[in-house]
């Protein structure tokens, strides 16, 4: 009996652990909410969105920093989806089990252990100053596909992994080609992880600092970026400038630019939970 | 969403893209022909509208003077668009000298080695001072026991030799009291950890290590203003936004306590801690008209500019030898390469000429 009780015992303890620890992550979260909200909820206004930075912290504004990040963003989705959609594709359903493609396995998954700033300087040298494009959203948008390939990858491949093999095998019986499997059957299953995996990857991105300081992106640009080889820059800079001012102006002005990233990036995770809720229905085996 | 319109959205985009990658339709070359018989048009001579393209970067120091006089000079000229970044004044002379950028932001002299970068790639420089910017020694305002501090005291804080042991008030001077001694000071990748070092220490970069280091001053900003027994030094202008919560000491050296303020840092009595800051132009870029005019404006509008950012202007006379020089495209530095302590620019420039 009493062995029992210590068994409950050591039970209910480790459950508390657990809560506590849950409970630790939230409430760090919910403070540094309310300390954001609290310091940048006031600067939110119609001309914070349409103003360009200033010496004067009361007519600063993101208009440029949001432009670019919405720019930079579509662009690193536009290049790094796709080649990392097919090398997942390719590694999962096509690649023989040899030494070869254990070997680029391995490499993708310690690069994407790799510190951010290191693609910074890859993208300097092979972009920045090897391929011209200067300092251009180009740069910025491949450099930053280049940091979240090995992401993307690993959570595509996860995905496609999770589709069951029996579903592969019941198609080839049916005399479909790999191709039309892979088309027809592994593709649109694994779509709705894949999507997430993506949005996972591009949420790292759009808090990235280091890679595009180091490619050279800017910090004052009073114009609207128009085209892929326009200089920009993006709302980490803007706020990273902002904290180190010493006027207390800017950093409300920061603490707003945080509020704006947040929403952009809880609306992406948004988009992503509403589209895998919607998917996920459509295929049930 | 299905894979077809996914597919078809991800062409689509590239396709913008790369239509927006080619360059812009180029309008026709001739003028239409003048109609027979029609009415003589008056040559159109339009006035000269500045347009083109300004790369600035180098140091966070310069930053806010260069990003005002960029702010004003886009008002007036529209279609000149003017980019600053901030990657430190090394990093800046890096990207200058690969003739990356039009002007490089700095908040030292330029070194030798820089120097040397800069030759080998053929970047002729013109040096040109902008403000004055001052360091500020502070303590916390709780703080009665010191108001000024010698050069030779905070040397003895800050030499490298004090780490470990100079760990209390009255180690460094026997009439402080008997508490801990707690520093705030910025990292080592910082112009003014370069400047301090130089100017108090006599060696760059020879510091002690054990002291709380932040490239943010707002960081060191609370620290001091939270710790009763704290010293720390930043810029002038991070006091200057915080004076409820901190307290300036004044500098001896050797002449007397001076305190920080606009007026010891113009007249050259605040020393050695207070510094010109520069731009360095590139000579072939200072021959295109957006610059030209950028330079100049910068040297006009540059003080008031400067002012109202938080630092000090320069006296008048410095701006107008700094145009001279400019106008004359007199190109090199005034230093010798090293960071100098203590001097004045305005005896530089004259000796210059």
């Amino acid at each position: 009996m009493e062995r029992r009780q210590r068994r409950e015992m050591a039970g209910k303890v480790f459950e508390a652990v657990a809560l506590a620890a849950t409970v630790f992550g939230l409430v760090v979260l919910a403070m540094l909410l309310f300390d954001v909200a609290r310091r940048g909820l006031g600067v939110l206004s119609w001309s914070f969105f349409t103003s360009y930075p200033s010496r004067f912290p009361e007519q600063a504004g993101i208009r440029s920093a949001l432009l670019g990040t919405i720019w930079v963003m579509a662009l690193t989705a536009l290049f790094a989806v796709p080649l990392g959609v097919a090398a997942a594709i390719y590694l999962e359903e096509y690649a023989p089990r040899n030494r070869l493609t254990r070997f680029i396995e391995l490499n993708i998954n310690n690069l994407a252990g790799v510190p951010s700033i290191i693609y910074g300087l890859l993208g300097l040298e092979l972009f920045v100053r090897g391929l011209k494009l200067e300092r251009s959203i180009l740069a910025g948008a491949l450099t930053l596909s280049l940091l979240i390939l090995p992401i993307l990858i690993a959570a595509s491949r996860e995905a496609l992994r999770a589709v069951p093999m029996s579903l592969r095998e019941a198609a080839f019986a049916l005399g479909a080609t790999r191709w039309q499997v892979i088309r027809h059957q592994v593709l649109p299953v694994a779509f709705p992880g894949i999507l997430t995996g993506m949005i996972l990857a591009l949420s790292r991105a759009i808090g990235e600092t280091a890679p595009l300081i180091t490619i050279g992106a800017l910090t004052f640009i009073a114009f609207d970026p128009r085209g892929p080889l326009d200089k920009f820059t993006v709302l980490p800079i803007q706020i990273f400038n902002w904290v180190s001012r010493p006027q207390a102006g800017f950093h409300a002005r920061a603490a707003g630019a945080i509020l704006v990233l947040l929403a952009v990036l809880l609306s992406m995770n948004g988009l992503a939970i509403y589209l895998r809720y919607r998917l996920q229905r459509r295929y049930q085996w | 969403m299905n894979l077809r319109s996914a597919l078809a959205a991800w062409v689509l985009g590239l396709a913008l893209v790369v239509a927006a990658c080619q360059p812009a339709a180029t309008p026709p070359a001739t003028p239409p022909a003048s109609q027979p018989g029609g009415e003589v048009q008056p040559a159109a001579t339009p006035a000269p509208q500045l347009s083109g393209e300004i790369k600035i970067d180098g140091s966070s120091t310069v930053y806010p003077i260069s990003e005002a006089v960029a702010e004003e000079f886009q008002k007036a000229h529209p279609n000149v668009k003017v980019v600053v970044g901030i990657s430190g004044t090394g990093g800046g002379f890096k990207k200058f000298c690969a003739g990356e950028t039009d002007i490089s932001n700095a908040s030292r002299p330029i070194k030798t080695t820089e120097m040397e970068t800069c030759q080998k790639n053929g970047v002729e420089f013109i040096e040109l001072p902008v403000a004055y910017d001052a360091l500020s020694v502070v303590v916390n305002p709780q703080n009665d026991w010191v108001a000024c501090i010698t050069v030779a005291e905070l040397k003895k804080i800050w030499e490298p030799e004090a780490q470990g042991k100079i760990t209390r008030w009255n180690q460094v001077n026997p009439q402080w009291p008997d508490a801990p001694l707690t520093l705030f000071g910025p990292g080592t990748d910082s112009g003014t950890f370069d400047y301090f070092t130089e100017a108090v220490v006599g060696k760059e970069d020879a510091s002690r290590g054990d002291y709380t280091a932040s490239e943010d001053d707002n960081v060191l900003v609370q620290g001091v203003a939270n710790d009763r027994y704290a010293l720390g030094y930043f810029g002038l202008a991070y006091y200057l936004e915080n004076q409820d919560k901190l307290k300036a000491l004044a500098i001896d050296n050797g002449k007397g306590c001076v305190a920080p303020s606009e007026q010891t840092v113009r007249d050259g009595t605040y020393q050695p801690l207070s510094r010109p800051l520069f731009i360095y132009v590139n000579r072939k870029a200072a021959d295109r008209p957006e610059v030209e005019a950028f330079i100049r404006f910068y040297l006009t509008q540059g003080p008031a500019l400067a002012k109202q950012v938080g630092y000090i202007p320069l006296p008048e006379t410095v701006y107008q030898l700094a145009l001279q020089r400019f106008e004359a495209r007199k190109v090199g530095t005034v230093f010798k390469g090293g960071p100098q302590v203590g001097v004045s620019i305005e005896d530089l420039l004259k000796a210059e000429q």
